[in-house]
């Protein structure tokens, strides 16, 4: 089955769940920025929650299928396709999502899965280097991609209910350990509300509002660094680093976010606001634990739902 | 070792806040011995100046989520107890033959003008030293040599370049570089090597490792081009 590219939007990228691996030769995890809403849509019609989909920023692309297919689009929302549930593509039909009604990035998975190969254990593009997903970069207008046929058939009047997803707003609280230099820094992260800079990408979210200053001048030597780390640049507004980050820094790290956060601040757009809360490691722990329980249930309760040819 | 944790997926061993060769040998060992462990749990070993932070899996860890943590760092002090009478991880000598200066290295000349020296001075110091591969990162592939001459170290440039092509080899503070994919960069910029740093079909996918010995030899603009 073939899917044709008629607009890309602003920023569509074939993304999994991310690379393993391969950090300490320089290749971040990267994959979906929002990791819990590609694992849903991808769940929702069937697919392995790992398998690739389609992570679309802020401005949807208009797509023309050559043949039948369920879809699901979860994460950020749009008007003219209801998310958490599946939809019937008919052969032919130009599939549009209208306007973006909130979340900054969508999960568009296909039943069957995106036909593309994996490049050092990922499906998933790597903008930085130039490969992994479709040709190594974002869709542009006219490109084709390739979906595996589905076998299955699905029932369509039910949707996913709100309250097994992570709790998305424009003005989130995101949950953060302790960084290695949090002593060096008064308590600002943790008072003030901040606002997410609209140089942000799938490097990191470059947050405005604060200003976070270091008792200290002393340099650091550079060390590892993951998806949801704050760092502090010299001037002091805080980066959090995301997906696509590098896997080196040399700046001091004031906290990092819980990972059970990272898909809340995926959805951010730029001017949204966030703050962040203190848990503890074992808190961080039990919150995944906790969601990775959810997911249990939401998978439990989908596959009654699918049918397999 | 100082053992902490990188918010609540990684734990970093600390061995050393110096850039010494020793430091560097010793954080080598300890990311050997756990990689020949092969523990399911560990996704990730990433070695950097002193410090080795090995990325873990929570499910795969323990149901007992709060035993993650604690299970990798056993994991580490034993491994730290059998790496240091392990063998030291065998260093491989690389030869990096660079086209230095004209459009290959755009900053030489300025460089040497800050520097005191000639272009010809900078190019003989900078490829008369081993250099030593103490970290892979930033970009895919990327060394952190370390080993620059005091006489060639240089502020980064006050404003970084948007885009620099993939070879550059590059000076910045007390080090050098290259940069294996185009990318942004800050340091001065004093040749090109026709070299692959990193290809994603390669196995392994990066040239350097942690560890490897790096130096470098100069060619001209025609060597450049039909190597390429």
């Amino acid at each position: 089955m073939e899917v044709k590219v008629l607009r890309a939007g602003q920023l569509t990228t074939v993304q999994d769940l991310g690379r393993r691996g391969h950090r300490g030769e320089g290749v971040a995890s990267g994959g979906a920025m929002d990791p819990f809403s590609l694992r849903l849509a991808n769940l929702l019609v069937g697919n392995a929650e790992h398998a690739p989909a389609l992570e679309i920023t802020l401005t949807a692309p208009e797509l023309e299928f050559s043949e039948g297919a369920w879809v699901a689009l979860c994460g950020a929302r749009f008007s003219d396709l209801p998310g958490g549930k599946p939809a019937w593509v008919e052969p032919g039909q130009r599939l549009v999502l209208g306007k973006r009604l909130d979340g900054c990035r969508a999960y568009l998975a296909i039943a069957g899965g995106l036909d593309v190969e994996p490049v050092l254990g990922g499906r998933g593009t790597h903008l930085g280097a130039g490969f992994g997903g479709f040709a190594g970069r974002a869709l542009r207008e006219g490109d084709v991609l390739r979906a595996v046929k589905s076998e299955w058939l699905l029932t369509g009047h039910w949707s996913v209910d709100e309250r097994m997803l992570p709790r998305y707003g424009r003005e989130p609280v995101v949950r953060a350990l302790s960084g290695a230099h949090a002593l060096e820094f008064a308590d600002a992260l943790y008072t003030g509300s901040f606002r997410v800079s609209a140089q942000s990408d799938r490097m990191g979210l470059r947050l405005e509002g604060g200003v976070l200053e270091r008792s200290t001048s002393r340099e650091l030597l550079s060390s590892a660094v993951s998806p949801g780390t704050v760092q502090v640049p010299p001037d002091g507004r805080p980066i959090v680093l995301m997906a696509d980050a590098q896997t080196l820094g040399g700046y001091p790290r004031v906290a990092h976010v819980a990972s059970v956060d990272l898909p809340l601040l995926a959805q951010l757009a730029p001017g949204d606001s966030v703050r962040f809360a203190r848990v503890t490691l074992a808190e961080a722990h039990a919150l995944a634990h906790a969601q990775e329980h959810r997911f249990a249930l939401l998978r439990q309760g989908l596959a009654a739902k699918i049918l397999r040819a | 070792m100082k053992l902490e944790p990188l918010g609540d997926s990684a734990v970093v061993a600390t061995l050393g806040e110096d850039t010494s060769p020793e430091t560097l040998a010793s954080v080598l060992r300890l990311a050997d011995a756990v990689a020949a462990a092969g523990s399911p749990a560990i996704t990730d070993l990433v070695p950097s100046f002193g410090t080795l932070t090995a990325f873990y899996d929570r499910p795969r860890v323990g149901e007992n989520a709060a035993e993650a943590y604690a299970a990798v760092c056993r994991l580490l002090e034993a491994c730290a107890g059998r790496g240091a009478v392990g063998p030291p991880r065998a260093s491989r000598s690389v030869e990096v033959p660079v086209c230095y200066g004209g459009a290959c290295g755009p900053d030489l000349e300025a460089l040497s003008t800050l520097l005191g020296r000639t272009p010809a001075e900078v190019v003989g110091l900078h490829s008369s030293i081993e250099y030593l591969v103490h970290a892979v990162g930033f970009t895919p592939g990327f060394p952190y040599l370390g080993g620059l001459p005091e006489a060639l170290r240089a502020p980064r440039r006050s404003t970084p370049r948007v885009q620099v092509p993939a070879g550059s080899v590059g000076i910045g503070g007390s080090q050098t570089g290259i940069y294996p994919v185009a990318s942004p960069g800050g340091w001065h910029l004093i040749g090109r090597t026709p070299l692959r740093l990193f290809s994603p079909a390669g196995q392994p996918a990066a040239l350097l490792r942690p560890g490897d010995r790096v130096w470098f030899t100069p060619m001209t603009q025609e060597q450049f081009e039909s190597w390429r």
